[in-house]
């Protein structure tokens, strides 16, 4: 399998988009925390483009490079290889170029200007929010049948966990006012990877504010050692449950 | 400081016409008991190095007490030990240990009931019910003493530093911890808090009502359970104190009720959950504070008016200001907000558009504290953008007009 | 070598292989023609496992093809449009696949390579090439492991005359190693000289699948297009199609 993954992210790597993507993240970053006199609204800023421009990037790299590879895919496939193996390689590939992007273009500022937990969230946010959303890009486009709407169901996807689902928590938890809600809402925000990414950037920034009333309840579950392992449990099987579910449908699907 | 010289002074003359009464277990008199029946008015009693279990004693003489070498006074966890009534009493080096807990009475390491010129200092105190017990005194210094609490539940434990009915009083440089409120006044009045750090307290680390003209310096209040509440007094002075870290469901930075006529003034407040909660206070003049990292810097209940808030630096807040009905009733201007995105044409400093310090997602978590949990979503980002492009939408009308470009020089 | 068993495939509604049984044998070079859309390279793509086919069953070497990926290595094939990663170079794609297919220096077949003038250009990435050169590469490397059976989809549409020539020569060379090839073609003449076998597919249906000699012999033709063009007519074919096929004969001859 690496065999093959090796020449992908190699391609990748070379790829304009993915330079310009690299370029764009450490230069935001870097002026950002040079712009800022403190670092943590340096930080602010760089957590929307965590939550809002990774994913985005992610999932519309990872679709277009899917058909766009689509005849070196069919080529893979009159080799003696599975496609289990053809698709993972594939998904090592994309995932590992947008992770090492990520890791240059925010990760080394970072590391330079914040080397604290609050940095290091964000970094841990980033990279599962490239791998996931490099997951469900495999998922719409192995099932949609064209390019145009393959990106078409990847930014609808995109707008529903970036902005619409938090809508309707909000909608809910205005409804339903009446009713003890904590929990629900903490099963809730673990549906949607940005949320669940952000409560654990939040843990860290706002840490004062989530000690306030209601607030203690997520700290105490998330800030935790167990939240700490639910978190990144939740956040693995937001990466290895679409990737599955790619991997059926690639497998039965009509090259 | 007149209290003090007063109190000198008249040990100073005191001394010359005073006897020296040496106590420990190798001298002739071995309980510090026969040490306090023997002295008179102005000696000197010093109590060498040795562990003492002698039940509870009482000065009612004008008599100094000095430890050398730490000696220690320990209750067995049953008995007050010292007790102190009358005047011109000094306490000083002594280690009190193990005071008993009683729900009837407030058991006390060291109590003082109707006293004048007592100087307390340089002891410590560890493992009692409440610290030092002061009432009905007046014109006395506690200072230099570490008092440590065993941190047990909010009901069986007492207080560090205990005031009621006191006036004139210095209390300075004590380290407070473990107890249910670091520093606990009521009726006290005419004196001045300085330098004392009051940590990890369970409750508060400091605690006060009815207790009126007294200023609070440079002390810190950290890591408390409840933080730092105060109440129904008027002519408070609070500067260059700190209060940082005090974090939980209804923990304050300072919760103020029913405070007027104030000042608070240079203080920082560091990664408090809410850093100045205010409700029925009027006229507190709250300027060149820092507030930084807390959950919410300022709650303001409607039930407040004519505060003015100026020159105070906001960084990095969740929530600048909130409040649970109007805020037109009180005045904010010349602060330095870190969120404020406007500009300053004229170059003079100050921006030129108005700071709506109270968000629309500020309001909502107050109306459905659940919504906290999209806090720095985009959605709540995109509302706030909204509600800058289009200042009509903004619920609470409450603006600083004059905001810093850059932070206020503090 | 390859036996097909009642394949039946439909793509929604269209019915691209209806109900095809055949055999190939080593030795035989077959050539499967047939309008656009006509099933040609659904039939390609299932024995290449990539299409999966409603019903029927497919056998290589008597094996049948099931999810097993190992019998593709005795297969190559050259894609009808071959695009490749675009910063892979050359050189690259084809360590990539002898990495996959673990083939030692000495048993790879690099006749193409050289003759194409391929190892000049190993150092340019793919985007580079001109549509012709890619064909170049996809040729050179479904020959290049030597593989038992050849299937190549239109493998003269984008060459120029000389390196169609090239390549026919090399088909003719593997014809005589008693290897078993299957070629998809619009252009008849190029196949005179090389079939042994015609597949004619209709609307997904195998209209006939006879020996040459065996046509000739039945129409008194010794032109294969006429001869084809016999067969259609008698039997009441469109021959449109089949004039066009003239036509575009007749054009290169003007060469």
């Amino acid at each position: 399998m690496l065999k093959l993954s090796k020449y992908v992210l190699y391609d990748i790597v070379r790829s304009k988009v993915i330079l310009a993507y690299t370029a764009f993240l450490f230069l935001v970053s870097f002026s950002l925390f040079n712009m800022e006199e403190n670092s943590s609204k340096a930080i602010l800023s760089l957590l929307n483009i965590i939550l809002i421009v990774v994913p985005l990037i992610s999932m519309i790299f990872t679709t277009i490079h899917y058909y766009n590879s689509y005849e070196f895919i069919e080529l893979m496939l009159s080799q003696p290889m599975s496609r289990r193996k053809i698709l993972l390689s594939e998904y090592a590939g994309v995932g590992l170029s947008l992770l090492s992007s990520f890791l240059i273009g925010v990760g080394v500022p970072v590391l330079f200007f914040s080397p604290d937990s609050i940095g290091f969230s964000l970094l841990f946010t980033g990279c599962s929010l490239t791998l996931v959303f490099t997951s469900l890009a495999f998922l719409t486009s192995v099932m949609a049948r064209d390019k145009a709407r393959g990106i078409g169901f990847a930014l609808l996807l995109w707008f529903y966990f970036a902005l619409i689902y938090d809508g309707l928590i909000l909608l809910i938890l205005f409804n339903f006012s009446d009713y003890p809600l904590e929990k629900i809402t903490l099963v809730l925000s673990a549906l949607n990877p940005i949320d669940l990414g952000r409560i654990s950037i939040m843990l860290k920034m706002d840490v004062s504010a989530l000690m306030g009333y209601t607030g203690a309840l997520y700290k105490d579950f998330f800030g935790s050692g167990a939240g700490t392992l639910f978190t990144a449990g939740i956040m693995l099987l937001w990466i290895v449950i679409p990737l599955w579910l790619a991997l059926r449908v690639f497998k039965r699907k009509d090259l | 400081m007149k209290n003090l010289l007063t109190i000198l002074f008249l040990f100073v003359t005191g001394n010359v016409f005073a006897n020296k009464i040496v106590v420990g277990k190798d001298k002739a008199i071995s309980t510090l008991r026969q040490g306090i029946n023997k002295a008179q008015d102005g000696d000197t009693i010093l109590l060498n190095k040795g562990i003492y279990k002698e039940g509870t004693l009482v000065i009612d003489k004008a008599v100094y007490l000095i430890g050398i070498d730490h000696p220690v006074l320990d209750g067995e966890n049953k008995n007050e030990i010292l007790t102190l009534t009358g005047k011109n009493i000094v306490i000083r080096g002594i280690h009190f240990a193990n005071a008993g807990y009683s729900a009837m009475n407030d058991y006390a390491a060291l109590k003082i009931i109707d006293a004048t010129n007592i100087l307390i200092e340089n002891n410590s105190i560890v493992n009692t019910s409440f610290g030092i017990h002061l009432a009905n005194t007046i014109n006395s210094v506690v200072r230099n003493n570490t008092i440590k609490g065993n941190n047990k539940s909010e009901h069986s434990s007492g207080n560090g530093i205990h005031l009621w009915k006191c006036s004139n009083m210095q209390i300075e440089n004590n380290l407070i911890e473990g107890h249910r409120d670091g520093i606990y006044f009521e009726f006290v009045t005419q004196s001045s808090i300085q330098k004392n750090l009051s940590e990890n307290n369970i409750r508060y680390g400091l605690h006060f009502m009815f207790s009126h003209d007294n200023s609070y310096l440079a002390n810190t209040f950290r890591n408390n359970g409840a933080g730092v509440a105060v109440m129904y007094t008027k002519n408070v002075r609070m500067e260059n104190n700190v209060f940082e870290k005090n974090w939980g469901p209804s923990a304050y930075g300072i919760l103020l009720k029913d405070i007027s006529n104030s000042y608070i003034k240079n203080n920082k407040f560091i990664q408090n959950t809410v850093a100045i909660h205010m409700e029925g206070s009027s006229r507190i003049e709250i300027e060149q504070n820092i507030f930084k990292e807390n959950g919410w810097a300022i709650k303001v209940q409607a039930s407040c008016d004519d505060n003015k808030f100026f020159q105070n630096n906001f960084f990095g807040n969740s929530f600048d200001v909130a409040t649970n009905g109007s805020l037109v009733l009180n005045k904010f201007y010349k602060n330095y907000w870190d969120k404020y995105e406007g500009y300053d044409r004229n170059r003079d400093g100050v921006g030129d558009v108005p700071y709506h310090p109270v968000s629309m997602y500020s309001m909502i978590v107050e109306q459905n504290p659940n919504s906290l949990i999209l806090l720095r979503s985009f959605m709540v980002s995109l509302l706030d953008k909204a509600e800058k492009a289009i200042p009509s939408l903004a619920s609470e009308n409450l603006t600083d007009d004059k905001p810093m470009i850059k932070p206020n020089k503090l | 070598m390859i036996r097909i068993e009642h394949i039946n495939k439909k793509f929604k509604k269209l019915t691209a292989l209806k109900d095809i049984t055949a055999q190939f044998e080593k030795g035989q070079v077959i050539s499967l023609i047939g309008p656009n859309g006509s099933g040609k390279t659904t039939l390609i793509k299932a024995i290449l496992g990539m299409v999966k086919a409603d019903s029927g069953q497919i056998f290589f070497s008597d094996e049948l093809i099931n999810g097993d990926p190992s019998y593709r290595s005795q297969i190559g094939y050259m894609p009808q449009i071959g695009r490749y990663p675009d910063n892979m170079k050359v050189g690259q794609l084809f360590r990539m696949l002898r990495n996959i297919r673990n083939v030692t220096a000495d048993n790879l077949d690099k006749e193409l390579i050289n003759k194409f003038g391929l190892k000049e250009i190993f150092e340019k990435p793919m985007r580079t090439l001109s549509g012709g050169t890619r064909q170049k590469v996809s040729a050179a490397l479904a020959f290049l492991f030597d593989p038992d059976v050849l299937i190549l989809d239109e493998p003269t549409a984008g060459l120029d005359p000389l390196s169609s020539e090239i390549l026919k020569e090399k088909i003719l060379k593997e014809k005589n190693k008693n290897k078993l090839i299957l070629i998809t073609s619009h252009i008849l003449s190029d196949l005179d000289e090389l079939t042994t076998h015609i597949m004619y597919l209709q609307e997904g249906s195998m209209e006939f699948f006879k020996a040459i000699e065996q046509l000739r012999e039945e129409t008194g033709e010794l032109k294969l297009g006429k001869a084809i063009a016999r067969i259609m007519k008698g039997e009441k074919f469109n021959s449109a199609w089949i004039d066009r096929m003239f036509e575009i004969k007749n054009e290169k001859r003007i060469y």
